[in-house]
């Protein structure tokens, strides 16, 4: 077995709408190492939500083997596929998926009241903590309509972030963010690979994809392309820049 | 999980949804308090009539003498005069089956007490016929065996009798004049209001049987016999003993029929419980119908939060709870909700019907039965459509449940 975090084998997902079948993913065979930043980009309907939803063991394939970190996914039993999205894998919804009318702080509490295998000390503190890594350590009593677009997916971040899970599942987490605050996120991506975390971003947009190690397209279902990126940009510093900019154009 | 934990996410989601937890509260509310309202309110108008009912006499057996044929006309009931105090003896004396026994003789005329005068009813009875009838006195004291047998002549009036006699003082103590016979007034009886057929039963006077027999009446003949039957139950074995008795006291022949009758209550028993019947179905449809509303209320605010439940479940399951958890924690919000609800609708149920029974002048009864059935039901409903739609999405895909619409 190769030390592959993330192992698809030709992986099918078929929809049927009526008479006509749709195959969100066909026969896609994959593999992210530990560590790795990776981008998934395609243009819509190409299948990489779908794809997002399995890694992510929210959603089952219809056929084909799924093995995370040497576990065999399509094994396992509601009971331990909840334990296995509890502990191992923190995800970013595109549309956020907050609890309404529940702070930030609950929000975010919400993934370690599930967890009965690592029972943590002080869990307040934990998501106090999560909340102040994202740079919200000032609206902890705020309920998501009390939030701006850019704020609710750092808390969701936030949440993803809080059980302090080797992989980090994103799916268009920039989707409804502005050019600033979707480099604010890419850098705080970054700085979480730097370490250790691995990281799968779905996105459109070519320059969020820039920040990642490793491109892959898909295209109806299939790979289209799966390449290294030499040279990913440096959020930080675009970040900087941009700071920069602003300031000059303001002076 | 542990369970604290679940009580505790329960009451916060609950807190954090306060109109919906309100509306679903106020569908408990609503069912449990009108069934108890009305359930509480017929009971005790059932209650009222069968009170009614048995204030008209305790397992009373009324015997009137035969009637006299002669040449093939009847002469109807009580014209064969054959009840004598000789009967009412033996009654005394032998009956097992009876409580109490008295004879009545009726003798009217006209009642004078100084400037005041009355056409009225006199009704001889034994002293134990208080308890026949289940009267009560006012004022004063009812005769007792000894003036009985001294055919003393002690009177105790009707309330009407009283009024028209003695507008302006205490009747107890006076005197007056039945017939020119002179009487000592040593008590009053208690309104006793109209009887079934429209007669009002306070325009009498009540003496010692042997006082009417005797000064009043001819001396010999009875017009009714009163007893007691034991119990209800009895009242069978009780008629049996009386027509036995009465027959070897008039030397009947084994061939003859009987020379006098004897009624009791059950036709009016019959009624009453056919009223009480017919009432009993009526509220249970009343109090089915108003389960019905209650629950469908329930059911509807239920369903109607599935939809933001469903993505709720949706965004628990993805960050890992187990299936088992979001139903646990369902499961509890339902019962925290129904018990709260159950707990004010028996409170307000009770209240309403306290105070609708003091406006109507109905006596209000509370059923446990019912107060228990209709929480449960409604416990029920509410558990029922709160736990169901969140079992099923619990057992969706965290993704399907996520997109649920």
């Amino acid at each position: 077995m190769s030390a592959a975090q993330i192992r698809l084998s030709h992986i099918c997902k078929f929809f049927s709408l009526g008479e006509v079948e749709v195959r969100a993913l066909d026969d896609l065979s994959l593999e992210i190492d530990r560590g790795e930043f990776v981008a998934i980009m395609g243009s819509s309907g190409s299948g990489k939500s779908t794809m997002m939803n399995i890694l992510g063991c929210l959603d089952t394939p219809t056929s084909g083997g799924y093995h995370f970190d040497g576990i065999a996914v399509e094994t396992l039993n509601r009971r331990q596929l909840a334990d296995l999205r509890n502990t191992k894998i923190g995800f970013v919804f595109q549309g956020f998926n907050l609890l309404p009318r529940t702070t930030a702080l609950e929000n975010v509490g919400l993934p370690l009241l599930y967890d009965r295998h690592r029972a943590v000390a002080d869990p307040q503190a934990r998501s106090i903590e999560a909340l102040q890594r994202v740079g919200l350590g000032d609206r902890l009593d705020h309920e998501p309509n009390q939030l701006s677009g850019g704020q609710q997916q750092r808390v969701a971040i936030a949440r993803a972030l809080v059980t302090d899970p080797p992989i980090i599942l994103a799916d268009e987490p920039t989707g409804n963010l502005d050019s600033h605050t979707t480099l604010e996120v890419m850098a705080l991506f970054q700085e979480l690979n730097r370490e250790g975390l691995t990281l799968v971003v779905v996105t459109h947009e070519t320059e969020v994809a820039e920040y990642a190690g490793r491109l892959i397209e898909l295209r109806d279902g299939m790979l289209l392309r799966d390449e290294v990126n030499p040279q990913p940009r440096d959020a930080q510093a675009d970040l900087l820049e941009l700071q920069t900019e602003k300031s000059d154009a303001l002076a | 999980m542990r369970w604290h934990k679940l009580i505790l996410v329960a009451l916060k989601s609950i807190a954090r949804n306060k109109m919906r937890s309100l509306l679903t509260m106020l569908g408990i509310i609503i069912g449990v308090a009108s069934v108890i309202t009305m359930v509480a309110l017929g009971e005790g108008s059932q209650a009222d009539i069968e009170g009614q009912v048995a204030s008209l006499g305790t397992n009373l057996l009324m015997v009137r003498p035969g009637s006299v044929s002669s040449g093939g006309v009847s002469g109807g009931a009580g014209s064969r005069p054959s009840l004598t105090m000789d009967d009412v003896a033996r009654l005394e004396k032998y009956a097992t089956q009876l409580r109490w026994v008295s004879a009545e003789i009726r003798a009217s005329g006209q009642v004078i007490a100084g400037s005041n005068n009355w056409s009225t009813t006199i009704k001889g009875v034994a002293p134990n016929y208080l308890s026949i009838r289940n009267y009560e006195m006012e004022n004063g004291s009812f005769f007792t065996a000894r003036e009985s047998k001294m055919r003393a002549k002690v009177a105790v009036l009707g309330k009407t009798v009283a009024d028209e006699l003695f507008p302006d003082q205490d009747p107890v103590g006076a005197r007056l004049r039945i017939r020119n016979v002179p009487f000592k007034v040593i008590g009053v009886m208690a309104e006793k209001g109209q009887s079934a057929m429209g007669n009002d039963q306070d325009d009498i006077i009540f003496a010692p049987d042997n006082t009417v027999l005797y000064r009043l009446s001819n001396g010999k003949t009875i017009h009714d016999i009163s007893a007691s039957a034991i119990s209800s139950e009895t009242m069978d074995a009780a008629k049996e003993e009386l027509t036995a008795l009465l027959r070897s006291e008039h030397r009947l022949a084994a061939t003859a029929e009987d020379d006098f009758v004897i009624r009791d209550q059950t036709e009016i028993v019959a009624i009453a419980t056919r009223v009480t019947g017919t009432l009993t179905l009526l509220l249970s449809s009343i109090a089915g119908v108003s389960l019905l509303v209650g629950g469908i209320g329930i059911m509807n605010i239920m369903l109607v939060s599935v939809t933001e439940r469903t993505r709720e479940i949706g965004i628990r399951l993805a960050v890992g709870a187990r299936p088992l958890d979001v139903l646990a924690q369902f499961l509890i919000e339902a019962a925290i909700l129904s018990l709260l609800g159950g707990l004010i609708g028996i409170l307000s149920g009770l209240s309403a019907a306290w105070g609708v029974g003091k406006l109507l002048g109905v006596s209000a009864v509370v059923n446990p039965t019912v107060v228990l059935i209709t929480v449960l039901f409604t416990g029920a409903v509410g558990v029922f459509f709160g736990f169901y739609p969140a079992r099923k999405a619990a057992n969706l895909n965290p993704i399907d449940a996520l997109r649920y619409e």
